[in-house]
């Protein structure tokens, strides 16, 4: 056996009083592909900046090729041989440089290089990495005018011209079309056999099932799985990614009355397989899979921001298009949208005008808000929601996550909803306030339709009456939170009765 | 005790200064306080600041106007040719100018959201596109009654007396024509874009996008729209402050209104620091062209040269600018 290329050892890291990485153990050896697995929130990102020298470790060590390693910056990291592609590839590339300068960028910011550029040798030594890697695009063109995967294999190749011993590549393939996927996973392949150690971060099944040599799960923090033999054991990864511990909340499953949402032979994209389901008055829906499996992207199609290939959406037995969220809203389907930051927040407002901003019409006598009773509102919310806060005039910035989450769900129970859409409602959420939030939305959910968009089980388990798997853009089981067979649901999100041949690699 | 002292002076500094500089001017200079002064200090101020508040509704949603010095001047141009030489009443000429100005800013608007130009690029775009045009039909001469035409004829028409009272009327207040017709307008539009801005539901959308386009968007907000009527208010008032510009000197002077651009956003900004606002705001807008007014008045009268003011204008906007953003972040930082 040789000497593993990395090791980390007993690895901690805090943010405050955060404690994101609590102990994590992992080796990685050369000439293997060690797949790295996690949900949201798990810490993978937190470890690999560690790794790469982007972030000081707070206790543990590191170790590379059997000799201490502490980089102390990204750029150390490199060059002690620790080469990470990261999740977002234009941050691997210069999109306005051509693909020749791109490839040769290291050697413009070594100091030894000299002044002027020698263009002829640039090009013929960034002919040589772009053979040696099979990249066979023209050397002149721009990046900026290349497709994703030709920029991630720039990126990479880049990344392998210092001949790294390991390599770490952040879900290369998350804006990748499959044959693009394929061209990388050739590429893995082929430095996997130069005894290259790659950590390969991803949660999509079918890469995992392409390229892993082991995988390591890891769940809050700490390595909740390791399989490090082969037949993998994929169901067995995805129950350590996502954890199904039963929570202490009770669900008193409701049937629902009447059918209130209704999605007939809907084609998310052209290559997908139609979708039908149905929703009912007074109904809690969660829908789950992974990252991949179509859930954005159904959320942003009853909420008007897509549309679909093919089918069509009832409610109530009427015919529901959405061309936009003005239409959508105006059809009594509302969406509190995952990302809250980036989607919801209105960083300048206080609580008040944070909640009232969909339905300030009603709020308004001619155009002028009426301040009055936009306060009144938004405290009866504030106290049904059990907001912690001073006053409605605080700034939504001083609230914790939790509260901030609260105003953004409460946003959308001011005004009775015909379907009401959560996508991730729980992220970035403690665990009091998910609680509150879950059983209001409950307690609520009577004359409407509610369906919660959701990667992590254990949330759907606490909210939903019903749990629908989506795999792939396409229905792969549905389960009644009665009773439920966590085995079966667990192997819906995989997908491994969508796909049994996914068992050899 | 410190905290809530910072704040103090965030919230109430700037203005405590503008009285501060009123009192002093007033002490040290004789004649300075008084009801004709400050009519003095309000018509000079009265163009920019009606400019100030069309480019504040920009920066509400997020954007910048840089057109507003140019759609006045060509609105400053296009009323003298239209009353001089196509002898057009003075109504038709306010409302050709108007006209001008929303269809400005409905193209700034445009480019802006469809055509996803950044917003400095395209307005600067327009500005220089403006500068050029207004200069066309009159083979870059200004424009007055008596002029000779390019077919060899003489401009026969001029300005009717109705359009020069915009410019030139004074309503008794106190003191006979005491308070210029300008000011009043000035009043009149701070009032109203205040109230817009700060009281109604669009104004309350449009500081959303401002703050968050994406979270705004998808509470069901006409982005686009709210972006464009913004572009559109910003070009009628410039296109109003070109008007009275026209009324006031009685020609269609190629070369004037300069400074106009300038002056109208360093008031916005200025406007920032206002009440702690940190924000564009209509009433700061208001008072920042006000504080500049008031201190260029108060130097002059205490016999300051008249190159200064440019110098003194930069420094009150820079001021102005580290009270706004360094102070607030350390409030804010102090907040967590």
């Amino acid at each position: 056996m040789s000497v593993d290329a990395l090791t980390v050892n007993g690895l901690q890291k805090s943010f405050g009083n955060n404690h994101v990485l609590r102990g994590v153990d992992l080796s990685l050896a050369p000439g293997t592909v060690t797949v790295l697995m996690g949900a949201n929130g798990a810490g993978k990102s937190t470890l690999v900046k560690v790794i790469c020298g982007q972030h000081a470790v707070d206790g543990g060590t590191l170790s590379l090729m059997d000799q201490p390693f502490a980089p102390t910056d990204a750029a150390d990291a490199i060059r002690q041989g620790v080469v990470t592609v990261h999740q977002s590839i234009d941050d691997g590339v210069i999109p306005d440089l051509d693909v020749a300068n791109n490839l040769m960028l290291d050697r413009l910011v070594d100091p030894r290089h000299g002044l002027f550029v020698r263009e002829r040798a640039l090009r013929a030594e960034a002919a040589k990495v772009a053979a040696a890697m099979g990249i066979e695009v023209d050397l002149r063109k721009r990046v900026s005018d290349l497709n994703v995967a030709d920029r991630q294999m720039i990126a990479i190749a880049r990344a392998m011209a210092r001949a790294p011993k390991v390599l770490i590549l952040d879900e290369p393939t998350s804006s990748l079309s499959a044959t693009e996927a394929d061209r990388l996973f050739a590429l893995i392949d082929r430095l996997r056999a130069q005894g290259v150690a790659i950590l390969y971060i991803s949660h999509r099944m079918s890469d995992i099932r392409r390229i892993a040599d082991r995988i390591i799960v890891m769940r809050d923090g700490a390595i909740s799985g390791a399989f490090n033999s082969k037949p993998l054991d994929y169901e067995a990864a995805v129950t350590a990614m996502l954890g199904h511990q039963m929570t202490d909340v009770d669900v008193a499953v409701q049937r629902g009355i009447s059918p209130v949402l209704q999605l007939a032979d809907l084609r998310l994209h052209t290559l997908a397989a139609p979708i039908n389901m149905t929703v009912c008055g007074g109904e809690v829906v969660a829908i789950v899979g992974l990252l991949g499996s179509g859930k954005s992207k159904l959320a942003e199609v009853l909420f008007g921001l897509s549309q679909p290939t093919d089918g069509s959406i009832t409610i109530n037995g009427q015919r529901y298009e959405p061309k936009s969220v003005e239409d959508a809203i105006k059809n009594g389907v509302f969406m509190s949208p995952k990302d809250r930051g980036a989607n919801a927040v209105i960083p300048a407002f206080d609580i008040a005008d944070n909640m009232t901003l969909p339905f300030l019409k009603t709020l308004s006598v001619g155009s002028f808000v009426t301040a009055q009773k936009q306060r009144s509102r938004t405290r009866e919310m504030i106290s049904r929601l059990g907001i912690v806060c001073q006053s409605p005039s605080d700034g939504i910035g001083t609230l914790s996550g939790g509260n901030q989450q609260k105003v953004m769900i409460g946003r959308w129970l001011m005004e009775p909803a015909k379907v009401l859409l959560l996508d991730e409602p729980f992220q970035g959420v403690d665990i009091g306030a998910r609680r509150d939030i879950g059983r209001h939305i409950r307690s609520t959910a009577a004359g409407r339709a509610t369906v919660a968009f959701m990667a992590e089980i254990d949330e759907a388990l606490e909210i939903a009456d019903r749990i629908i798997v989506l795999h792939e853009s396409a229905v792969a089981g549905e389960h009644a939170n009665q009773d439920i067979d966590l085995a079966a649901l667990v192997a819906d999100i995989s997908g491994s009765v969508a796909a049994p041949t996914g068992a050899q690699t | 005790m410190s905290d809530r002292l910072l704040d103090f002076a965030i919230r109430y500094g700037f203005l405590i200064l503008l009285v501060g500089l009123i009192v002093y001017f007033s002490a040290a200079a004789p004649g300075f306080f008084g009801p004709l002064s400050a009519a003095f200090v309000l018509q000079s101020v009265a163009i920019t600041g009606i400019l100030a508040l069309g480019v504040t509704c920009t920066l509400v949603v997020g954007g910048f106007d840089l057109s507003i010095g140019a759609v006045a001047t060509s609105a400053l141009m296009l009323s003298a040719y239209s009353m001089v030489i196509l002898e057009h009443p003075a109504l038709v000429a306010v409302i050709l100018c108007l006209c001008m100005g929303a269809l400005v800013g409905l193209i700034n608007g445009l480019l802006i959201v469809k055509f996803r130009v950044p917003d400095l690029l395209a307005t600067l775009g327009m500005m220089f596109l403006l500068i050029g045009l207004q200069r066309i039909p009159t083979q870059g001469n200004s424009i007055a009654t008596g002029m000779t035409l390019t077919d060899g004829s003489v401009a026969e028409g001029t300005f009717s007396a109705s359009f020069l009272w915009l410019g030139r009327h004074r309503i008794d207040l106190f003191i006979e024509r005491l308070l210029p017709m300008p000011v009043v307008i000035f009043i009149s539009i701070a009032l109203v874009i205040w109230l817009f801005l700060g009281f109604t539901r669009h104004g309350r959308l449009m500081y959303a996008i401002g703050s968050n386009e994406r979270a705004a968007g998808l509470v069901g907000t006409p982005v686009n729209r709210y972006k464009i009527t913004a572009y559109m208010i910003s070009g009628v008032t410039a296109s109003i402050g070109g008007i009275l510009l026209a009324a006031r000197l009685g020609r269609g002077d190629i070369a004037s209104g300069n400074n106009l651009l300038l002056d109208s956003v360093a008031a916005a900004l200025i406007g920032f620091a206002v009440l702690g606002a940190a924000r564009p705001n209509a009433f700061g807008t208001a008072i920042g062209a006000l504080f500049v007014g008031i201190l260029l008045q108060g130097m002059t009268m205490m016999n300051a040269p008249y190159y200064t003011q440019d110098f003194v204008k930069g420094a009150v906007l820079v001021a102005a600018l580290v009270f706004t953003f360094y102070l607030s972040s350390r409030r804010s930082g102090a907040g967590h």
